[in-house]
């Protein structure tokens, strides 16, 4: 491949609509054969980016190259190589699976059998049903399966789980990590931590159209300074703690880092055998009353909760 | 993980899909075939070629009225005793188109506007000159001749077809692309490696197509139901409705070309449609309007497809004599076509 082991570098792109800047000066590199995740909340402008990326979007400014190639000068090579699931596409209603896929496949020069795409994405048994008899997921599925079957070497899906129920969306993953095994590049956006954590080998956090973190899951969670988190419930507290009660507690051995919360706080900690003694000591000590206290492992949640204040979904 | 060649190219699986879409939908299908027959049926009906009424004439009371009477009764006119306030009544309200008193001298009242009435006081002086003695020096003889071809419905059917090409086309086109926009779909499939003339030429073909079942289906039923002429030149009537549909076809490109959503390109469609629904003659001939107006309505592609059909149907005209109509037609297909593609919206 040229243009080094990149499969999609980027530089200062801007993306600006009247009123909003959606994409704010964002550098990125997606490495060839990883997967790679954008994760932000809703108008972050993950879906400017990679369209952008796509070369379906004219960035304002800003530097894009795609398997070492470009979009104003290479678009028809660049197409038959690489996948693309937007992030709402309604696929005909009244055409069947199959007609579907051999439609799309018949767009590219060279790419994977319609038959076997089907299988890929388990709808073999779907193949005669309309497009508009489909569930939610097996429609998500099918739209993977249109960026699959022209045999991409690099594939973009955006939120391709946004609002699947949980066992839709194992069967995406599954999808999704079946592709990677013949080691190819994908970059995915989503707002759901489990499927950055679960799919991604490095995720680059957006907010306001801004790059605010990139790491692997690992990285980022360690940055917390914690990989545990105590949440913590008071009883008989008007409202949040102030700073000092914030000091205090970030003076606790073991506590990496505090966030207050509208009813206690939350702790990143660590370990969490040193630092939840120390902490039932504290609140007995201040005379606070535990109303719930619950431990469990850092997510990329709380990386965003905490370089952002505040939460994804908000 | 096996790699292969398209087994059909992309124009093929396109134009496919389109067809499927088409014949999956019911709607598109009545429209298409259902309503241009059911019009057809529903207006013939109602202007059916019937004999001729009877005119209908009242006779004032007086010595001569029964003798008057008599000398009219007849298949084309029937007569009846009135008097006169009743005969005025029954004249103001078209129950009758003349009034004869008995003379001498005998007096024909009558709406000089209303040329049933000024037909009937010929025919019926006529009748009772003769009837008194009258003799003409010429003989004379009739020959009766219904003109296949010059019927209402002989009019009325070719509007049809031009008129359901118009739509069919239009809608068929500038409505399909233009939901596939706001499904995202013309992006999606601008992710993928297609021709951009390929997605469009796919509606093209569709349409092609559809002309040539459609236009045959319904000039037969024509020739079946109506007893419509049997076109000398069906390669003639083929062409201008394909020539015609294609200027549509265009138009119809041109009104989805930046549309974002089903509502507007439907407004814009009935915007463009709406004149020629009414000025190129589908109903009513485009005669009726002042001479100003007939440059312009003549120039409208809807006028150049119904008058071409007509012709081509009703007076088996070939290629040459239709000549300048495709001519226009074609000139209408490169326009609209050419503006279209200026203008598309792809992304
Ligand atoms: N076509 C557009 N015109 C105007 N504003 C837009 C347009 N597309 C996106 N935006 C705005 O840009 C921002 C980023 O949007 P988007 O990239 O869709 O975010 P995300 O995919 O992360 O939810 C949002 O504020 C959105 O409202
Ligand atoms: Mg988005």
């Amino acid at each position: 491949m040229s243009g080094g082991a990149c499969a999609v570098r980027c530089r200062g792109l801007v993306k600006r609509y009247p009123g909003v800047l959606a994409v704010d000066g964002l550098d990125l590199e997606v490495r060839a054969g990883e997967c790679f995740g954008l994760l932000g909340p809703n108008g972050a402008g993950k879906t400017t980016t990679v369209e952008i990326l796509e070369g379906l979007l004219d960035p304002t400014a800003g530097d894009v190259e795609v398997l070492g190639m470009r979009w104003s000068s290479d678009e028809r090579a660049l197409r038959e190589r690489i996948g693309v699931s937007l992030q709402q596409t309604h696929l005909p209603d009244r055409l069947t699976v199959e007609e579907i896929l051999v439609l799309f496949r018949s767009l590219f020069a060279t790419g994977r059998a319609p038959e076997e795409v089907m299988r890929a994405v388990s709808l073999e048994e779907k193949r005669r049903a309309h497009y508009e008899k489909l569930s939610g997921g097996q429609k998500q599925r099918l739209a993977v399966a249109c960026a699959l079957v022209g045999d991409p070497e690099l594939l973009f899906l955006d939120e391709p789980t946004t609002g699947l129920d949980p066992q839709s969306r194992l069967q995406l993953w599954d999808v999704v990590q079946e592709f990677r095994r013949t080691g190819r590049g994908v970059l995915l956006t989503t707002h759901y931590m489990e499927e950055a954590e679960r799919l991604c080998d490095r995720v680059g956090v957006v907010d306001h159209g801004k790059l605010i973190a990139l790491g692997t899951p690992r990285e980022l969670i360690a940055s917390l300074g914690g990989e545990e988190v105590i949440e913590v419930a008071l009883e008989g507290v008007a409202g949040p703690l102030d700073e000092s009660a914030a000091t205090a507690l970030l003076h606790l051995e073991g506590v990496r880092a505090v966030r207050l919360t509208p009813d206690g706080f939350a702790l990143a900690v660590e370990p969490v055998h040193v630092a939840l003694p120390a902490l039932i000591d504290h609140v007995r000590v201040a005379g606070m009353r535990l109303g719930r206290l619950m431990t469990r492992h850092a997510t990329l949640e709380d990386v965003f909760v905490s370089l952002t204040g505040r939460g994804l979904r908000d | 993980m096996t790699r292969s060649v398209a087994p059909r190219s992309a124009l093929v699986e396109l134009t496919l899909a389109r067809f499927r879409l088409f014949v999956r939908e019911p709607s598109a299908l009545f429209w298409t075939f259902g309503f241009p027959v059911v019009l057809a049926i529903a207006l013939g009906v109602a202007f059916r070629n019937r004999p001729p009424e009877p005119m209908r004439v009242a006779v004032e009371p007086g010595p001569y009225a029964q003798r008057t009477l008599s000398e009219l009764d007849s298949a084309q006119v029937r007569a009846h005793v009135a008097d006169a306030p009743t005969a005025r009544q029954e004249l103001r309200l078209g129950k009758v188109v003349l009034i004869v008193t008995p003379g001498p001298p005998r007096t024909y009242t009558l709406d000089e506007t209303r040329p049933e009435g000024r037909a009937a006081r010929l025919l019926v002086d006529d009748r009772l000159q003769r009837a008194e003695g009258r003799v003409d020096p010429t003989p004379v003889a009739e020959e009766h001749v219904t003109d296949v071809g010059a019927r209402y419905i002989d009019f009325l059917i070719p509007g049809l077809i031009g008129m359901t090409l118009m739509s069919s086309s239009m809608w068929g086109i500038g409505y399909a692309i233009v939901e596939l926009r706001t499904k995202k779909l013309v992006k999606r499939m601008l992710a993928t490696p297609m021709r951009r003339s390929d997605f469009l030429l796919s509606f093209v073909i569709m349409r092609a197509v559809f002309v040539l079942v459609e236009v045959p289906v319904l000039v037969g039923f024509g020739c079946l139901a109506f007893g419509l002429r049997v076109p000398e030149s069906p390669l003639t009537v083929i062409a201008i409705a394909l020539v015609g549909a294609l200027a549509f076809a265009g138009l119809g490109l041109l009104v989805a070309s930046r549309a974002q959503n089903t509502q507007t390109v439907g407004g814009l469609m009935n915007v463009v449609m709406m004149p020629m629904f009414i000025g190129s003659g589908v109903f009513f001939s485009t005669a009726n309007f002042p001479d100003a107006l007939q440059p312009a309505l003549h120039a409208l592609p809807l006028t150049a497809l119904n008058d071409g059909l007509r012709a081509a149907i009703n007076e088996g005209a070939g290629m040459r004599a239709c000549m300048p109509l495709l001519i226009s037609l074609v000139l209408w297909t490169v326009l609209s076509f050419a503006a279209a593609l200026r203008l598309f919206r792809w992304r």
